[in-house]
């Protein structure tokens, strides 16, 4: 969007293929390397480095090291609350999810713009959150027929629920079961998408009204820009929220699967 | 809005690279690396239970002990006490016969002083009878001209020295 005077706010979630890669193919299907596919790599190699510096595994632990076990501690008291002793396992996987979505929330947020590059944050996709949704929802399914095999069925038919009501409940509580990867990855890209988009909105006001006149400038201008400044922190607060709550609602989902009801 | 109007020539880069990263990020550090710091923070717990335990454990032992010392000590304190009341009885025993021997020697003594006194006073009695008799007799003799015999003088004095 080059017009000059128009800012696009959604120009921020363009994907441009980069180094050349346009046309990288394979079976047939476009893998270009792309700004999103950059900010995946950044997150998974912020968050190994993070992970790296805990791995010192002193017995009185440093700093770092302090701050990885306390994330882990924290995944592992979230799945203790909601799984039980039995969620343990899912540790790794739900941490992984955690961190790697906190890390894209929050590598997004980065002011870069100020250095002349574009930021990207790639849970604003759904191509890319839906990945992790049903990733998600398929080791809940795989999980769930694992452990229980058809008495994972039972899950759509609660407790005490009288016989003449099973056909009516059955298929409501399966199709609130089948819409969990969809609330799922849709929920976070919303909130990414919408964060994102409100202060592209606001900063635009900041420019075209500086650009309309001081008085502008100094009043909606101003005026817009201490309310981004307070929405900037509410969304890192997002930022933080939105991955607990992916990781919140896959630890209780993964409860359905591991204790049925 | 891009997320949509890209969709067509973006889901599969979009898909591919976000497999390939969280599929770097889940096993390389899920499940390799997480394991290995939840098992630090776990070794560590378990130190720290550990060692408490064994500070409660002394704790006890060394409660035990005080109680076991209290009890030691008591036990002395009393055989203690049971001697000394002992060796004290013991000793007033002994008072008492010393004392008992001292009170019949002096009992003794006093008596033999008390015989002795006795007999000196009746020399003295006997020596103021001569004296008596003898001064009697003189004073007959220059009243009376009358020798008085000595037997006489003698039985005089003593019905006087009798009747005081």
């Amino acid at each position: 969007m080059a017009e000059s005077g128009k800012i696009d706010p959604m120009h921020q979630f363009a994907i441009e293929p980069l180094f050349g890669t346009d046309h990288l193919s394979l079976g047939g299907f476009n893998i270009a390397f792309t700004n999103s596919a950059l900010y995946m790599v950044a997150a998974a190699v912020v968050l190994w480095i993070f992970v790296v510096g805990g791995m010192k595994r002193e017995l009185v632990p440093g700093r770092w090291q302090m701050a990885v076990e306390y994330m882990t501690g924290f995944i592992k008291s979230l799945l203790i609350a909601n799984v039980g002793e039995g969620g343990k396992k899912y540790i790794p996987y739900v941490f992984s999810l955690f961190m790697f979505i906190l890390l894209a929330n929050l590598l997004g947020l980065l002011p870069l713009g100020l250095f002349g590059l574009h930021p990207f944050t790639f849970t604003s996709h759904f191509t890319a959150t839906g990945v992790l949704a049903i990733l998600s929802f398929s080791i809940v399914l795989a999980v769930g027929f694992y452990k229980h095999g058809l008495h994972f069925f039972s899950l759509f038919v609660p407790h005490g629920t009288p016989l003449p009501m099973i056909p009516v409940i059955f298929p409501i509580e399966l199709v609130s079961f089948l819409v969990r990867p969809f609330s799922l990855g849709l929920r976070l890209f919303v909130a990414m998408t919408a964060g994102h988009v409100l202060l592209k909105v606001l900063a635009g006001f900041v420019i075209n009204s500086a650009n309309a006149g001081v008085g502008y400038g100094l009043t909606v201008g101003s005026a817009s820009f201490i309310l981004m400044i307070g929405i900037s922190a509410l969304e890192v607060l997002v930022a933080v929220i939105q991955a607990y709550v992916f990781a919140l609602l896959t630890s209780v989902y993964l409860n359905d699967a591991e204790n049925l009801h | 809005m891009p997320q949509i109007a890209q969709i067509a020539e973006t889901y599969a880069s979009q898909i591919f690279w976000m497999l390939l990263t969280f599929g770097f990020v889940f096993f390389v550090i899920g499940l390799g690396m997480v394991p290995k710091v939840q098992a630090t923070a776990d070794a560590r717990d378990a130190k720290i239970t550990g060692d408490l335990d064994a500070a409660k454990a002394a704790f006890a032992r060394a409660d035990e002990a005080e109680a076991d010392y209290r009890a030691r000590d008591a036990e002395n304190r009393a055989a203690v006490q049971a001697t000394l009341a002992r060796a004290k009885a013991e000793a007033a025993k002994v008072a008492e016969g010393q004392l008992a021997a001292a009170d019949a020697e002096i009992a003794s003594r006093i008596g033999a002083a008390e015989a002795r006194i006795q007999a000196a006073s009746q020399a003295a009695m006997a020596e103021i009878e001569t004296v008596a008799a003898e001064a009697a007799r003189d004073m007959v003799a220059r009243i009376s001209g009358v020798q008085a015999s000595d037997e006489a003088a003698r039985n005089a004095v003593k019905a006087a020295l009798a009747h005081g």
